[in-house]
């Protein structure tokens, strides 16, 4: 008997690698030989591992998921023609119309804050309306601002050394980039969800958390001028950043759509003592909401462990000493405490229901004061992205 | 018999509840809460500040509760043994029972059972149960499954199972926490706390040379773990550092001398700090290491390891001239000193004190002259000081050793504020084309003496008349008279005090404006006089040039601004030594290779445990007119939506090969 047809019919397989795989494989193996052998005195050896590491694995999450892909061939695309049109020269970003209006990394930022609030109304129109056009923009949207945020973080990147070679640093280094950060891997986040649970009517959710974050973005950068390029401060200066920050936005961005899809749930649960109303039959079984909250808080832990033991390897490096119970440190440990409680509740006992979604909602305050509170209220070794 | 009198039944309950899931949840929950209070309540500060801030009573209570280091405290370390032992429990307990599932297939799982779960289907297949079972369990492997088939006489029970490893996921992520809170626990302070609790240790709070601390605040040298700093100055050598304990200090002694060869600072061009270098060298017994070190790049020496902690002042050797702002000759004192040094000032029977606080070789600021075409710019060398009182009070005082352009004019600037938090207010002094304050000292100087001023104002009894040319009926003795009590109140009190005598002076509103812009012509007039009485001052025709002129007025400002600043001295910094220090701290962790160990374990076993799925699958395929009849179940831990998805889609093509 075929074996071989039941494996395919289960869909088990990998997927043939195509011709446009190899290519893509290509393209970024070129890109990486290019960026290495080219920025050699600016990288570490260290460097050069994370970078082949990221190589690997926007290989194979490219091949994966074939929109993301797209996107990342956009935006390199942008960020090239943006680090054409620069020539070298950050003056160019007033003389240059693409760049004024469009690819210098402050518009693109507000292209991107643009686009986030115009593809979270698109969802609520879709969700109210059921129009899957707009539906459908909202997801183009939300693509569409993803990449111009990337494009503006890849830009400021190359502004940084314009400014003044020893000046350039990756820009995830203070809070108002980090925000930016966060607004884009959430909505990579949402959207890679959207794709596996073939729904667009939790987009508006997930997009009002963006939607918020644009909106500390745009207040952070006209009241207090944070988008001003500064220079890293010595204890910052270590490839550990590349890791550590990155690694606890994803876990940022998965609590924080675990947390709307708590909100979803419980408006889902409300939905029969309010009678079946259109929007609300729209939002997916609570069963399945659950589904995705566990999914979502586990991937966060997932990555919030990774980035926390890679702060606890760097603060050996930079503070003297793996634990410190810094302010930041310890309520990062009380985000992973509670997650952990949150895990175990499900997993171990098979909690459901709106319990658990209460509790992921708490879960994103809780969040939001070991990314944002610490900074305002309390003060410590982690000072650098002090409001 | 009764088992609940029993002891062994006792400590079985006990077990069973220190590892029961609520407990370790409850302890979850409450380790997150009391590692709250640390991070709202700082931690460690000096006691002034608590009693300060919470008044003796609530510093009192606070103290007795370990609040103030509260993760070294009894009550906390308890809830974390307790996790540690509840987790532990747990584990001892799950473990066996885990290890041995992953190796069982449970081929012997009875009929009923199987229909009894929720994904389960029947088909009918023209095999033979040999062989039906066979491809079962080939279709199975080719999913990944590991199988392992019994054969009964009745029937033919295929057993498959994958992703036993996230039952590993269970126990490394377990093992992990134990492991890294064990580990964590070696490098804590808490031993510490113990030695100081029974009163084996005292800490220091007295600031002594280390020779004469006594043995009872001194750790051994071959303590294993501690976390201690220390600041070399350049050129100096260090072999001990300090641990902070309570409101004092611990000195632990090292196996080893650092001599601080070089501190390097390095500035990016906005002033801002780029990078802190020490070089040293390590000496022990005949062996010596030159190394340096920066932040992020320690110097792990044997097993210690030395970071780049700090840095500071080393005692900057300072020479200077003190100016005295009354005398009514320019008078001068030399004076050499030391940051961190005070020095006694004695005049006219009262005497002050002069510490030094802090010496700053650069000081970049953001450029606000738009000649420079800069966008920041290094005013140079200051030095702050403190004059005190002898009733305790303060000023404080930050000097620029050399003067500022501002608007084509150079002036020397002395900040001063009465308090620590205030913002400096700045004096700025007028220098000449040297740098030096000596033209207005020279002026101030004059002044301040009464009888030169009396006889330049009764040589120039025409231009003082002149001046007051609106009221002309005065006697010439007296305008001269007038002039002097008016510098004098100048002097004293600045225009304030001279507005508010004059607003008193007159009968009413309009004779008192009157007598002030009379006043203060008159006062204009006996300072252009003073000044031009001064040789350097005048011009080709013993007139004022424009230059003179306007250092006539920023004098003017600068003496007007006097009174406020408070002091009768002026700091004038001649030359200085600059001597760095370098803050290291220095620590010996061995639990560190404990953590990362269970750093390691941790990270795969999250990933297991989350995204490693468990699946058991079942074949039992029974003779059957014609072939067989096969039933098929499964089951996955967690996700079980998914699962359904995936059995039908398993269950369903396996029913079609076979039919």
């Amino acid at each position: 008997m075929n074996t071989k047809t039941l494996a395919q019919a289960l869909g088990q397989t990998k997927r043939r690698l195509q011709l446009v795989d190899c290519l893509w494989l290509a393209l970024v193996l070129f890109a990486l030989v290019f960026l290495s052998l080219n920025n050699r005195q600016f990288m570490e050896q260290s460097e050069l591992v994370i970078l082949i590491a990221l190589v690997i694995a926007l290989g194979c999450a490219g091949i994966a998921w074939t929109e993301l892909r797209r996107l990342l061939l956009v935006v390199a695309l942008l960020a090239l023609t943006a680090h054409w049109l620069y020539d070298a020269n950050l003056a160019r970003a007033e003389e240059r119309f693409l760049l004024r209006y469009l690819l210098a990394s402050q518009s693109a930022i507000a292209w991107m804050s643009f686009l986030f609030v115009l593809a979270t109304a698109a969802y609520f129109l879709a969700l109210f309306t059921g129009s899957a056009f707009a539906g459908a923009t909202g997801s183009g949207l939300t693509w569409a601002a993803t990449g111009m945020g990337l494009t503006g973080l890849l830009t400021r990147w190359r502004e940084s050394y314009l400014l003044s070679p020893d000046t350039g640093h990756i820009p995830i280094s203070n809070l108002y980039e980090v925000f930016i950060l966060f607004c884009v891997v959430t909505a990579l986040i949402y959207l890679y969800y959207e794709r596996a649970y073939r729904t667009r009517a939790l987009g508006g959710f997930v997009l009002l958390i963006i939607s918020a974050a644009v909106g500390f973005l745009l207040w952070y950068s006209l009241a207090r001028g944070a988008h001003e390029i500064q220079p890293l401060v010595p204890a910052l200066k270590s490839y550990w950043m590349k890791l550590h920050v990155p690694a606890n936005f994803v876990g940022y961005g998965c609590f924080s759509i675990a947390a709307m899809l708590g909100v979803a749930h419980l408006f889902k649960g409300s939905a029969a003592k309010l009678g079946g109303n259109g929007a609300l039959a729209r939002l997916p079984e609570r069963a399945d909401l659950e589904d995705m909250m566990y999914k979502a808080i586990a991937l966060g832990f997932a990555f919030f462990t990774i980035a926390t033991i890679l702060g606890a390897l760097w603060a050996a490096e930079a503070w003297g000493g793996y634990w410190s119970w810094d302010p930041k440190e310890t309520w990062a440990l009380i985000v992973w405490l509670n997650y952990a409680a949150w895990l175990h509740l499900r997993m171990s006992r098979g909690w459901r229901g709106s319990l658990m979604a209460v509790w992921a909602v708490a879960g994103l305050f809780v969040t939001l004061f070991a990314f944002l509170g610490v900074n305002m209220f309390l003060s410590g070794l982690h000072s650098y992205g002090e409001l | 018999m009764p088992a609940t009198s029993s002891p062994r039944f006792a400590a079985r309950r006990f077990f069973r509840f220190i590892s029961s899931m609520d407990l370790a949840i409850a302890l979850l929950m409450a380790l997150a809460l009391a590692s709250v209070i640390g991070t709202v309540l700082k931690q460690n500060e000096p006691y002034q500040n608590y009693i300060v801030k919470f008044g003796p009573f609530w510093h009192g209570v606070f103290e007795r509760m370990g609040l103030y280091d509260v993760y070294s405290s009894p009550w906390f370390l308890f809830i974390l043994a307790f996790l540690i032992a509840s987790t532990s429990v747990c584990l001892c307990r799950n473990a066996p029972r885990i290890l041995a599932a992953m190796r069982q297939y449970q081929e012997d799982m009875e009929e009923w059972r199987l229909i009894s779960l929720p994904n389960h289907s029947r088909c009918q297949t023209a095999l033979p149960p040999d062989e039906a079972a066979d491809a079962v369990a080939a279709c199975f492997r080719r999913l990944g499954f590991r199988t392992r088939s019994k054969r009964q006489a009745s029937k033919v029970t295929v057993a498959a199972m994958k992703g036993a490893g996230n039952r590993l996921g269970y126990l490394f992520t377990h093992l992990a926490v134990v492991i890294i809170c064990l580990g964590g626990l070696m490098d804590s302070n808490a031993p510490l706390k113990l030695r100081h609790l029974r009163g084996e240790l005292q800490a220091e709070t007295r600031s002594i040379p280390i020779s004469e601390i006594p043995e009872r605040s001194k750790l051994p040298v071959d303590n294993p773990s501690f976390r201690a700093n220390v600041l070399i100055p350049e050129g100096r050598a260090a072999s001990a550092a300090f641990v902070n304990m309570k409101d004092g200090y611990l000195v632990q002694p090292l196996p080893f001398a650092i001599r601080l060869k070089d501190f390097r600072v390095e500035h990016y061009a906005n002033g801002q700090p780029k990078s802190f270098e020490s070089d040293l060298i390590i000496r022990a017994g005949a062996e010596t290491l030159e190394r340096t070190i920066a932040v992020n790049h320690p110097l792990r020496y044997r097993d210690y390891a030395i970071y780049q902690a700090s840095f500071g002042d080393g005692g900057s050797k300072l020479r200077f001239k003190l100016h005295d702002l009354t005398a009514p000759a320019p008078r001068a004192n030399e004076q050499a000193a030391a940051v961190d040094q005070t020095l006694t000032l004695r005049r006219a029977g009262e005497t002050r004190q002069l510490e030094i606080v802090e010496f700053r070789k650069h000081n970049i600021f953001e450029n606000d002259d738009p000649a420079l075409r800069k966008k920041f710019r290094d005013y140079g060398p200051s030095v702050t000081f403190k004059l005190r009182h002898p009733d305790g009070r303060a000023r404080e005082y930050l000097n620029y050793m050399h003067p500022v352009s501002l608007e084509g004019r150079e002036f020397l600037l002395s900040g001063m504020r009465s308090a620590p938090g205030e913002e400096f207010e700045y004096l700025h002094l007028p220098a000449d084309d040297d740098g030096s304050p000596a033209r207005f000292l020279r002026f101030l100087a004059l002044l301040n003496d009464e009888q030169t001023l009396r006889r330049i104002y009764a040589d120039n009894q025409e231009a003082l008349v002149s001046a007051e040319a609106g009221d002309g009926g005065r006697p010439r003795q007296e305008l001269s008279a007038v002039a002097l009590r008016l510098i004098r109140l100048f002097r004293d009190g600045g225009f304030p005090t001279l507005r508010e005598t004059m607003e008193a002076s007159g009968p009413d509103a309009a004779t008192a404006e009157t007598l002030s812009n009379a006043s203060m012509k008159i006062l204009w007039f006996g300072l252009q006089q003073a000044f031009l009485a001064l040789p350097e001052n005048q011009g080709a025709a013993g007139e004022l040039s424009e230059q003179a002129l306007r250092f006539l007025q920023d004098s003017i400002v600068a003496l007007a601004a006097l009174p406020e600043y408070g002091s009768p001295y002026y700091l004038q910094l001649t030359d200085f030594e600059h001597v760095e220090a370098t803050g290291l701290q220095i620590t010996r962790s061995p639990g560190v290779k404990w953590v990362y160990g269970g750093f390691a374990m941790l990270i795969p076993g999250v990933f297991l445990l989350l995204y490693m799925p468990r699946l058991r699958l079942w074949a039992v395929a029974k003779p059957r007119e014609g072939g067989s009849e096969l039933l098929m179940a499964g089951v996955r831990v967690r996700h079980a939506r998914d699962f359904q998805r995936y059995f039908a889609q398993v269950s369903d093509t396996i029913r079609r090969l076979l039919s």
